[in-house]
Formats: C-alpha cells, structure tokens, sequence
C-alpha cells in the first residue's frame, strides 16, 4: 500500500470514528428523551405541600386539636455520594448505623431517584441542629410538615388520631392519597377525614447537585398553593369531658352525656384514658404498642364498643313498651313474694314486698314484676303466639337501640345484644319457646347487651318523651357550621307521650327517694334515674346509673359504668350527680364526694 | 527596508493559517465551555481569576505567548534538543511518581504555590519529539526488529512512568502511536493484529474467558477444515489462535489482578454488566443525562442545568464535553466533531507535505495524540468507551494540558513554516 493509500485509511478511521459518535450523540440527543426525563428528575424538584389539617374546637370554642409544625428527613437515594461521612451522619440524627444502612436499603429499594421518607417528623427544635449541617449529606433534604397537637390532652377516644397513609389505603383512594400522606385512623379524624385534610399543594424548584435550592421552575408557574383543612366544631364540651375523666381516674369504665334535645354528645369518656399527644409524631409506635399491650386496655373504646347486660335500667323500658302495647298502665299491679317462680328456678327480687303497681316497680326496681310484665306482653299479647309478641316488643327494644347501633359519627360502634326470633326458634325449636325460656330479658340479663352509648341513648329518648336525634359527637362542619348529614332527622319511637309520666315519675323518685338517693340527689334540680348492677361473672359487678336532668325541659341525658364496683348507687350515681352539677351549675356544692370520687381507686 | 522585511515575513507568510485559526477557535470555545461549567452567580465577571474560567483565560494567554515563542525559534533547534526534551520530562515525570502529590489515588501533580502542573501532560509532546528524533536517523527501517525494538522502548518508557504515577488511564493515549508506525511502514497485519486483540480482549471481558477461549478454537478449526490447502491454513490458525488465547487468559488474569478496584467498576459499568448509577457509573450516567438532555439545539449559553447545577463531577475538565452537549445540543455536538476533523486532517496534511522525515512523522505523532485525545474522552462522555480521565485537546480547563498541547502544535506549525526555508 502506498504512503497516500495508508494516510488515507488513517483518515478514514478518525472520520468513521466521528461518525459513529455522531451517530450516538443523535440518539441520545435527538432520538431518545430518557435522558431528557432524567435531567428533569436530577434538576427539578417536586416539593408537596401538606396542607394544615382541619383545626377542632369544643363546643364552646376551645381548641381541642391544633398542627405544631414538624420535619420530615427525606432521602433520594441516587444523590448520596460516597463520600458521606456517615459516622457523624448518624450522630446528628442520633440512630444507629445499622438503622441508617436498614433505611437506606428500604429506600433504595423503593426507589433510587425518587424521594422517600427517612426519618419521620422531628421537631422544630431537633431540627434546628440537622439544618445546619444537611448540606453535607447529599440525597437528604427536609420537608415541612405539620403534626396534631392536643392543648386540652382529653377525649382521645373521641378525637382518635392520624398517622402514615399504608400501601392498601393508597390503592383504594384511587390516587388521592401519595405515600407519606397523614390520613385518619381512628375516632372523628377518620370519620371526618374528607372535611380535615384538605388539599395538597405542589412547587416545583430547581436543585443542585448538593441539593440547594436554586430557584423556582419556570417561576411557579405549575405550583399550586394548598388549601387548609375545614375546621371541625365538636358537640364535645371539654371542660365537662375532662372534669368527668378526672372523676374516672384509678377506675374503669365509661360515661356518656347526650344533649337530648340535639342528639349532641357532651361528655364521652371511656377509662383509663390515654393523652391524644402520646400518638402523635414519631413516638407514635412505640407509644401505641404501650397502650396497646396495657393489661387495662386504654385503647379500647368503651362507651362504643364494651357491652354490658342493662339490667334494671331495663325496667323504665319494659314500662313504656308496655303501657303502649296496652298490656300494662299505671294500676297494674303485680306479686312479688321475694321471686318469681318457675319450676326449679327462681328470679329472686333484692326485698320481699307487696304487690307494685308501675312506678313503685320501678322505684323499688322490682324484679318479678317485670317476669309478670315480660310474660304479659310476650305470651299474652291479644291472640299473639309468643314468638309474634318477642317480635313486637323487640321492636320496640330496637327503636329504643337496644341491639341496634345509635349511628353515632365515629366507626366501630358495636350494636349490642338483643336476640332475634330466629335465634331462639333455632335454640329452643320453633314454637316450642315463651316467655319463661328466656324470662332473664325481663330484667335485662342474660341474652341481652347494650353500650353505654347505648344506655345514654336511651336516656334521652326518656328525657324527650320518645324520640331522639342520633347522638354525634362532631356538632358543625367547616365556616359555614353545617350540621353532618344524617343528624338532623328525629326518629320517634311511636309511643305516646303520656306514657312517660309515670315513668319519669319513678325515676325521680328513684333519685329523690329511692336506690340513688344518697350520693345522686341534688336540691336545686330534678333528676330522673335509675341505678342498676351488670352481673358480671369475671368478677365483682359493674356499677350502672343512667339518668336524665332536669326532668322538665331536659338538658343533659347520662349513662355511667364503673367497671367492677357493685351496686349502682354508690359509684356511678354520684359520678353522673357530679357530672349534672358541672354542666348545670358549673360545678359541684359537694366538695367531699368530689374528693371521694377523685381518689377512689376501683380496678 | 525590502531585505529586513522579507525575512521577518518568511515566519507570518509560511505559517498554516488554517491550524492556528483553529487553535484560536478552539481554546475560545473551551474558554465558553469553561465558563459555563463553572458560572455561578456570584462571580459573574468573565476574568475573576479566582474562578476556574478566569484562570483559564489566564492559560489560554500564556498558551498564545508560548506558541509566540515557538514560532520565533529557529525550528532547526526542535530535532536537536528533542533527546534532551525526552530525557528532561521523563526525568520530570519519574520524580512526580515519588514526590509529588497525591490525587484521587494517582501521585501526578508536582504543586507550586497555588498552581499544579502534570508532568505526564508535558512526555506526551516530549515522545512525539523522540519518535520523530528516532526515525530521522538514516539507518531507520520500521521493518526491522532492532528499529522496532528502540520504537517500543521510546514509547514504552513513558507509559512505565506513567503507571508508576498510578495514573493508567493517560498511559493509552501512547498507544496512538501506532498510527505513526503503521505510516511509516509498519505492516497492516499489526493494525488488523490490534483490533482483532481489541476484539478478543473486550469479549472476554463481557463474557466468560473459556467461552471466549472455546469461540477461538473453534473458529481456528473450521478455518482449518475449510481451507484447500491444509498445511499453511494449520499453521495460520496456530499463529493466531495461540497469541489469542494467551491474551485471552492474560486479560483475565490482568483485569482480576492488577487493575485497581475503580478501574474493574469502571469497565464493569461499562460493558454494562453492572448498572450503577452512584458509584463507578455515577459519571457517566449524569454525563449521558447532561448530553442526553441537550437535544437538537441545545438549551442555550448557561441553560445547561445540569452541568450548571454540577450534577456532573469534573465537568471544566474531562467532562467537558457535556457542558457543550447540553447547553448547544446535537448541533453544537456535530460543529464541534467537525472542527477537530477539519484540525486532525489538516495536520496529516501538513504532515504529508514535510520535506524532512523529522517534521513529517512529528506531524503523525501530533495528529496520533490529538485524535487519540479526543477519541477517548468523547467517547467516555457519550458512554462508548469506560471513563479515562484525559482532557479534551484545547477545551478542557487545565493549564498543563493547553500548555502541552499548544507546544505539541506550535512545534508542528513552526516545522511547517520553515519547510520552504529547508529547501533552499
């Protein structure tokens, strides 16, 4: 080959070369635009704005749950160098390195370029600390967040709290939610989740390598701002709720207090209870495994979903279902004899008295009168077979919700016991049962369970002469004050007014005179009551008080359970007398039950 | 008045127009390029000599005086000293290996002061000179093996130095060389003998070494069978076959053995058996991304986000390339390919039209190590070829680099205008 030939050859290798360079540049150049996307995701970043969650007032306008700002350390795994100095990384945020390597890899795995959350919600305070030095740790960046604060600390089983929306909760919003959304998970911030999270906001900023912040994208113009949560107005008086949670501390139980002209729930207290700011922020798991493995179960929300047997606040009841079934009126009377005999079993009564008429029954919570009651209207309905008559007086036990659930505004309310009729055919055979087979509903034992809600309910159905709005805990909704649908319908018991008198006549008496006279009797105002005992056949049994206050123009309905403390009239009736006293008055004239109540420990 | 003129114009007149406006074109486009990698809003004078493009104006300024310099010589002093040259940088560049300072693992940096200087930057023009010095000796045949001999050892003393400064990467910028070679007579087989070893070399890298080392023989038998003649074919495939396979095993044993931990990382991410995109692969892949996101026209002077934004590590360097893929896209891309052709073509025409064998095979040399240059690190930015830190002729930020590559040039260009002198 001559010299030319050779240089052109020499020539023709760099030209070929340059070609086929410029063959690759067009392709990522012009060809592909992956690399365009990835410039994007180096240079641009996506910063969320959470939005303030929805403010929750009491309803007297205290601020029961408020945001405190927080911090989330964000992590793009793509960005870290190796260079890090990870020893010294770890030191600021006070984790180990295994924790820190863990993390990294659960990132990594998730994605490599796109953010994920490293450490969860530090405060304001910590924080300040990490800012100063978050330059030098590539790949991490903080977003602000912000965190539920509870000023007062009561009412967390009303409240319920909020944390990290899962994997599951993602898919079925469809989109709505993004991981690293707060979302609720129990109590009114689950309920009313679309009234308090309001609306993400976007910005879209340019970083560098070290991940400043080194302006906005095309100055703002795809950012959106976010829109605060509604504001939420709780039935909930808070003074009323945390006096009440006072008077439960060192026992279990719950207590209940309805508005009953509105349904609005005052107080709702379930014991023991825990501080709301215990479940926020990132001490949230380890406290929740506290409580949650706490032999006392303060998690678990009593009022909604412990069922106890009613007992003789079943009596006020059986009264009114009775009077309307035109089976018992005021002049019916009944024996006692100590019990009510039927072959080999007796249902004892606590006194032997003479025949009762309706009130003195109830007033002396008598209980063969009501297995005469419950026997009349079951196999002695008209021409009605006994399973028909079950089904009529069941009837009416469920207008009163008893074995239906009130549709209180917080999830997992429990709907109690109350047998059907395919139940007991199922039990005892069709046609082959009467009243006698299951004569211990008579006095609200056996078969037979309600919640305290339940029994507040109830109440309040009494106070207002047969009907009632479903008991809610969230009062108004938003600015605008709107009442929750679903509120606002009253729902009648059919049955009719006059029947109540004699009823509530009882009740006073019960109060004034009778089994609560000692501790729940108050001169300046009326109240209707009636003390029962929840056998309880784990150990000693549960202290019942239901009552209703004033008896005219009622404000203030109640239900009171202390777990474990015998008869009624001696723990809960005083609780709910206190209870009337400060919601009424203001407080109570009897500063020495008060203490009493204060500091008795009842496990 | 006419005689002093004329001889002061001999220099000017037979001076290549076209290379030094080359020369010019580019080492101001490198300056832009500097610039735009380097730009932050605090400093935004052109000539902040505390920025790297400041600095680098400087460089360029000292490179024109330089090449000013050398084009006053009297170009007879180039082939004389060029022994001395050699011997001189070599000297510089073994005592770098030992006294220098250390960066990033290579020990190539002599520091004075606030400045560094790179001896391996200065051997390279400093070679060129050597081969040329050998092959201007009368008794010079590439056909011979003593002549082949003292060729290897002029180029291989250099690459030995170069390797003790830990510095392997800019050691295969001497393997250029075979281009000289090949123009002065050395046989094609050694060029096709070259890329088939590339070949082999970059199989067994990619693929398992007795999967390649099978392919090998079973190639060389079915050459066998299928030959006419048996006896030559059989001695053929041995001849092939068995230099093949020792490189196969050798490589092996060399990419296991004696390439350092970064290196095998690099050529991993490379060959694409390993995607990392932080570590060993991390550069390559924001280059592709700064390139990639360049499109047609590009985003435009200081658009570039992300060289500007410095999510490409070395970008006023060996990767500068990017900042001119991002900021003026494919087009900006193809001007600048296309200069470096028009310079690398140019200089083998001059180098054709050398009237000494001394200037002639320099001017070979000049070309070989300038396109060599060039071909790694662009190929190393666009992903073609694994990641050898070595600039970009002119455009990279670097004063020992523009400063050898000006000499480099300047030699060639002040030979060239003394070529006609020569004759006479």
């Amino acid at each position: 080959m001559n010299q030319n030939g050779r240089i052109q050859l020499v020539i023709g290798i760099i030209l070929g070369i340059f070609v086929i360079f410029l063959g690759r540049l067009f392709y990522i150049q012009v060809i592909t635009d992956s690399y365009s996307l990835w410039a994007a995701q180096n240079a641009i970043r996506k910063v969320t704005i959470y939005p303030a969650r929805g403010v929750i007032y009491d309803r007297n306008g205290e601020r029961v749950v408020v945001n405190r700002p927080i911090y989330d350390l964000m992590l793009i795994p793509l960005k870290m160098t190796e260079k890090m100095d990870t020893a010294s990384f770890c030191d600021l945020l006070e984790i180990d390195k295994t924790v820190f390597i863990e993390r990294v890899e659960k990132a990594r795995k998730f994605s490599r370029f796109k953010p994920s959350l490293f450490e969860a919600q530090i405060s304001v305070e910590e924080f300040a600390a990490i800012q100063e030095r978050l330059h030098e740790f590539p790949g991490f960046y903080a977003e602000s967040r912000t965190v539920r604060y509870y000023p007062m600390g009561g009412a967390a089983h009303v409240l319920g709290y909020i944390g990290e929306v899962n994997d599951a909760k993602i898919k079925a919003s469809e989109g709505y939610y993004q991981m690293g959304d707060y979302i609720g998970i129990a109590g009114i911030e689950l309920s009313y989740e679309t009234a308090l999270r309001g609306q993400r906001g976007v910005r879209y900023q340019y970083v560098d390598v070290h991940n400043r912040i080194v302006g906005s994208y095309k100055d703002g113009a795809f950012d959106s701002a976010a829109v605060s949560g509604e504001q939420l107005e709780l039935s909930i008086d808070i003074q009323l709720q945390q006096y009440v949670e006072q008077l439960f501390a060192g026992k279990k139980g719950s207590a209940v207090a309805i508005e009953p002209s509105t349904g609005e729930i005052l107080a709702f207290v379930s014991a023991p209870n825990y501080d709301p700011n215990l479940l926020v922020g990132s001490v949230r798991g380890k406290n929740y495994r506290a409580l949650a493995n706490d032999s006392l179960k303060p998690l678990f929300n009593r009022p909604l979903q412990a069922q106890y047997p009613p007992g003789s606040i079943f009596k006020p009841i059986q009264a009114l279902i009775g009077q309307e079934l035109g089976l018992l009126n005021s002049n019916t009377r009944f024996p006692c004899g100590g019990g009510y005999r039927m072959g080999s079993h007796t249902v004892k009564c606590t006194h032997v008295h003479a025949a009762l008429n309706l009130e003195e029954s109830i007033q002396f919570s008598c209980n063969p009168y009501y297995c005469w009651a419950f026997k009349t209207m079951i196999d002695n309905n008209g021409t009605l077979n006994p399973s028909e008559g079950y089904q009529i007086w069941r009837t009416f036990m469920n207008r009163f919700t008893v074995g239906t659930r009130t549709g209180i505004d917080i999830p997992n309310e429990v709907k109690g016991i109350l047998p059907s009729v395919d139940y007991y055919n199922k039990v005892h055979g069709s046609n082959r049962w009467r009243a006698n087979s299951i004569i211990s509903l008579s006095i609200g034992q056996g078969e037979v369970a309600m919640t305290p809600l339940q029994m507040a309910n109830t109440m309040a159905i009494i106070a207002n002469k047969g009907w009632y709005y479903p008991p809610h805990l969230v009062k108004s909704v938003g600015d605008g004050k709107k009442v929750p649908e679903g509120y606002d319908g009253k729902i009648d018991m059919g049955i009719q007014e006059i029947y109540f008198d004699v009823v509530m006549e009882a009740m006073q008496k019960v109060v004034d005179e009778g089994t609560a006279r000692a501790y729940g009797k108050l001169d300046s105002i009326a109240i209707c009551g009636k003390t029962g005992t929840a056998q309880n056949p784990h150990g000693k049994d549960h202290a019942v008080f239901v009552c209703f206050a004033p008896r005219e123009n009622p404000k203030i309905a109640i239900a009171v359970m202390v777990e474990n403390a015998g008869f009624g009239g001696v723990w809960a009736a005083p609780i709910a007398s206190l209870m009337i006293e400060k919601y009424l008055l203001g407080g109570t004239k009897r500063p020495d039950l008060e203490k009493r109540i204060l500091e008795a420990k009842i496990q | 008045m006419k005689t002093t003129s004329r001889s002061e114009n001999t220099i000017f007149q037979y001076i290549d127009k076209p290379l030094v406006g080359l020369y010019i074109l580019l080492t101001l486009i490198g300056w832009v390029a500097v610039y735009s990698a380097v730009y932050n809003e605090d400093h935004q004078s052109m000539f902040d000599l505390s920025q790297n493009y400041g600095k680098q104006m400087l460089w360029i300024g000292t490179s024109y005086l330089i090449m000013a310099i050398l084009l006053a010589l009297d170009f007879r002093i180039f082939e004389g000293i060029s022994p001395f040259v050699y011997i001189g940088t070599l000297a510089l560049g073994i005592g770098v290996a030992f006294l220098g300072r250390e960066v990033n693992g290579a020990r190539s940096w002599f520091e004075i002061g606030s400045f560094r200087f790179q001896p391996a930057e200065f051997m390279k023009f400093a070679t060129c000179l050597m081969v040329a010095y050998y092959f201007s000796n009368t008794d010079v045949n590439i056909q011979k093996n003593k002549t082949k001999l003292a060729i290897a050892a002029i180029i291989l003393l250099p690459i030995a130095i170069i390797i003790l400064q830990k510095d392997t990467g800019s050691a295969l910028v001497y393997f250029s060389f075979i281009f000289v070679l090949y123009r002065e007579g050395l046989p094609i087989a050694y060029l096709l003998y070259s890329g088939l070893a590339i070949l082999v070399v970059v199989m067994t890298l990619l693929l398992n070494e007795w999967a390649v080392a099978v392919g090998i023989v079973s190639v060389a038998t079915i050459y066998m069978l299928l030959s006419r003649k048996i006896k030559p074919a059989i001695l053929r495939a041995f001849l092939i076959a068995i230099p093949a396979l020792i490189l196969v095993f050798s490589v092996d044993y060399a990419f296991d053995n004696i390439l350092q931990e970064h290196q095998r990382q690099r050529i991993n991410v490379l060959l694409g058996k390993v995607e990392d995109f932080r570590g060993a692969g991390y550069n390559v892949h924001q280059s592709l991304i700064a390139i990639g996101s360049g499109g047609f026209f590009g985003k435009g002077f200081l658009q570039g986000t992300q060289t500007k934004f410095d999510f490409v590590p070395e970008q006023s360097t060996d990767f500068i390339f990017c900042t001119i893929g991002e900021e003026y896209g494919f087009v900006g891309s193809l001007v600048l390919l296309f200069l470096f052709s028009v310079l690398l073509i140019r200089i083998l025409m001059v180098a054709q039209r050398q009237s000494t064998r001394f200037a002639r095979v320099y001017g070979y040399g000049v070309a070989s190590i300038l396109f060599f240059h060039v071909f790694i690190n662009i190929g190393m930015t666009i992903g073609l070829l694994p990641v050898i830190g070595i600039p970009l002729p002119f455009i990279s930020y670097g004063g020992s680099s523009l400063w050898s590559f000006t000499i480099l040039l300047g030699i060639l260009i002040r030979l060239d205008s003394g070529r006609k002198i020569s004759l006479r």
